[in-house]
């Protein structure tokens, strides 16, 4: 199982059903792609996320279904310094899809996908409460994980593991 | 006291309602979990989870340790399966490093980890009928899961942080006459669970308590994010293990249990099922056992042995090297989704080339099915609440970490 080098090129990628789907209802917002170890991840503009999951959910040959996962990495002090990762799993296809959204620091709101899976609820108040990225139509955006008088977001790479804030 | 936080969902104007505290410290939320009950009389007007008292940030520490040092960190988070957090997370740096375990490293990964189901389906179902007022079945349930205990210390060193999975594959031969004593479990456990359920299928106080309640519809179940025994007792036939196989399960032959019914009966009876399955697959692992070792190849990831250590130069620098330095990972990102007893336990491992992981990401499978009570409960008696708590079968330090 050695490694193959990754795919970066969206154009070599359009084929893919995914990409396909997402580039028939808005290329502009489409804004790449890759496919490494077996794994398919498409960036897309955070204006587009929720009309993005909309498409992938209900589209008959793709139909992803079930939201599996939501979280944020933050790359810090690169900019756009956040990436909000969603991993789409679908049900009847049994296949999972990585989207991803780059959020800058000085503006990190986003969606919320709360109106399509109400089960992204407890995930987007995580990625609010760890990173601090706001989620726009959320029903509940508290924090969850940590007290509720807490000052900064621990998931972020500037905020110390260890020592004085 | 920072976490009383009852205001954002709770309307105070109207007071036909009364808002009931239940947790942290009750013993039928299966560790620290709060919930608030806004009640009419005996009915649930709507109900809230406060969840965080047992948030450690382990995400966070794991981007300061080594990748080998974080194995032992995946034990705490779901206390009741550490072997299927050690897979995950294992699984996951393998597949980013593009490292192949040799089939009697999966062979062995499979059979502890079904173990570990086991485990974690007897605790699950000793509270559960506790709960529910069964008392005798929790001391049978713990008395089988202290054998698996014990062949997890002989194993591992240790009952519950077992930390015996490593990148690479397992981190050492199970001891002299430890498949037998295995196999001698494991042929008379079906028995066990033809005991639990006598006790409790067909038991009218059981079956009352259980049948019909907290329901919950496969679209329900799946728009709110709920995996695993609660998932498909709603009807939906997902299992990672047979649909996407990791670590050798393709070579394994079982039913995946399904119910169309959606209530706490079903899922009892999935689990119940379940822990029949998990017999087999450990059977087929013990009986096919592949000879060879049980580590990958891979000196400069994997730590050598104690003897090669002592007797050749090489193995001892590796070994220093690892200890002292870790191993670099390449580049890239990697999502490896599991079926833990719970449901979909999902390690997000992000790599930027250094010895330490950018990020890790821990999906618990508790923390999504919490979500799903709600649904459960509204419109249902207090006393359905306990029920609804043990049938989706919650671990706090899974669902907080």
């Amino acid at each position: 199982m050695a490694l193959q080098p990754a795919i970066t090129d969206l154009e070599q990628l359009k084929d893919r059903p995914e990409v396909t789907a997402l580039l028939a209802l808005n290329a502009a917002a489409v804004t790449g792609a890759k496919f490494d170890r077996n794994e398919l991840t498409i960036w897309v503009d955070r204006i587009a996320v929720r009309n993005a999951c909309q498409e992938l959910r209900s589209n008959p040959g793709l139909q992803y279904t079930s939201l599996a996962d939501l979280t944020c990495v933050d790359w810090y002090p690169r900019e756009p310094r956040f990436e909000v990762v969603y991993h789409l799993f679908s049900v009847p296809n049994k296949r999972y899809l990585r989207l991803k959204v780059r959020l800058s620091g000085a503006d990190a709101n986003i969606d919320s996908l709360t109106p399509l899976w109400p089960g992204a609820n407890f995930f987007e108040r995580e990625v609010f409460d760890l990173f601090g990225v706001r989620f726009d139509g959320h029903p509940n955006l508290v924090r969850i994980m940590m007290p509720e008088n807490w000052e900064g977001h621990p998931l972020r790479k500037d905020y110390p593991v260890e020592g004085y804030r | 006291m920072a976490h009383m936080n009852p205001t954002p969902v709770l309307d105070p104007s109207q007071d036909q309602t009364m808002v009931l505290n239940m947790g942290p410290q009750h013993p039928s939320t299966h560790g620290v979990l709060r919930l608030l009950l806004e009640v009419d009389g005996e009915t649930i007007v709507r109900i809230m989870p406060d969840i965080g008292f047992l948030h450690t940030g382990i995400e966070k520490t794991c981007e300061a340790k080594f990748y080998q040092q974080v194995v032992p960190m995946t034990d705490r988070i779901d206390y009741l399966c550490p072997m299927t957090n050690n897979l995950a997370y294992c699984l996951a740096v393998e597949k980013l490093l593009g490292l192949e375990i040799p089939p009697r490293g999966q062979w062995l990964r499979v059979l502890l980890n079904e173990l570990t189901r086991i485990n974690s389906h007897l605790v699950w179902l000793g509270t559960h009928a506790m709960d529910i007022g069964a008392m005798t079945v929790f001391l049978y349930c713990f008395r089988e899961r202290e054998d698996v205990l014990r062949l997890f210390e002989a194993v591992s060193g240790q009952r519950m942080m077992t930390s015996y999975f490593r990148i690479g594959g397992v981190s050492m031969e199970p001891p002299l006459g430890w498949f037998d004593r295995t196999k001698k479990f494991l042929t008379r456990f079906p028995s066990n669970i033809d005991e639990y359920e006598n006790l409790l299928t067909n038991n009218p106080i059981f079956v009352n308590r259980l049948k019909g309640v907290a329901y919950i519809s496969a679209e329900d179940a799946i728009a709110l994010c709920a995996t695993g025994p609660t998932l498909r007792a709603s009807g939906v036939d997902v299992d990672l293990r047979r649909d996407l196989p990791y670590t050798g399960y393709e070579n394994f032959k079982f039913n995946v249990p399904v119910s169309k019914v959606g209530d706490v009966y079903a899922r009892y009876m999935v689990r119940v099922a379940e822990l029949r399955e998990s017999q087999k697959i450990c059977m087929q692992a013990l009986e096919g056992m592949p000879e060879g070792p049980s580590k990958a190849d891979a000196p400069k990831v994997v730590l050598p042995d104690r003897e090669k250590m002592k007797t050749q130069m090489e193995a001892l620098i590796y070994h220093f090297k690892i200890v002292t330095e870790g191993f670099t990972v390449p580049e890239g990102e990697v999502y490896m989704p599991i079926e833990s007893p719970r449901g979909e336990m999902g390690y997000y491992v992000v790599s930027d080339g250094t010895a330490k992981p950018y990020r890790v990401h821990m999906r618990s499978p508790s923390f999504a099915n919490l979500q799903s009570l709600r649904t459960m409960c509204e419109g249902r008696l207090i006393a359905d609440v306990v029920a609804a708590i043990g049938s989706i079968d919650i671990v706090l330090g899974d669902c907080d970490r």
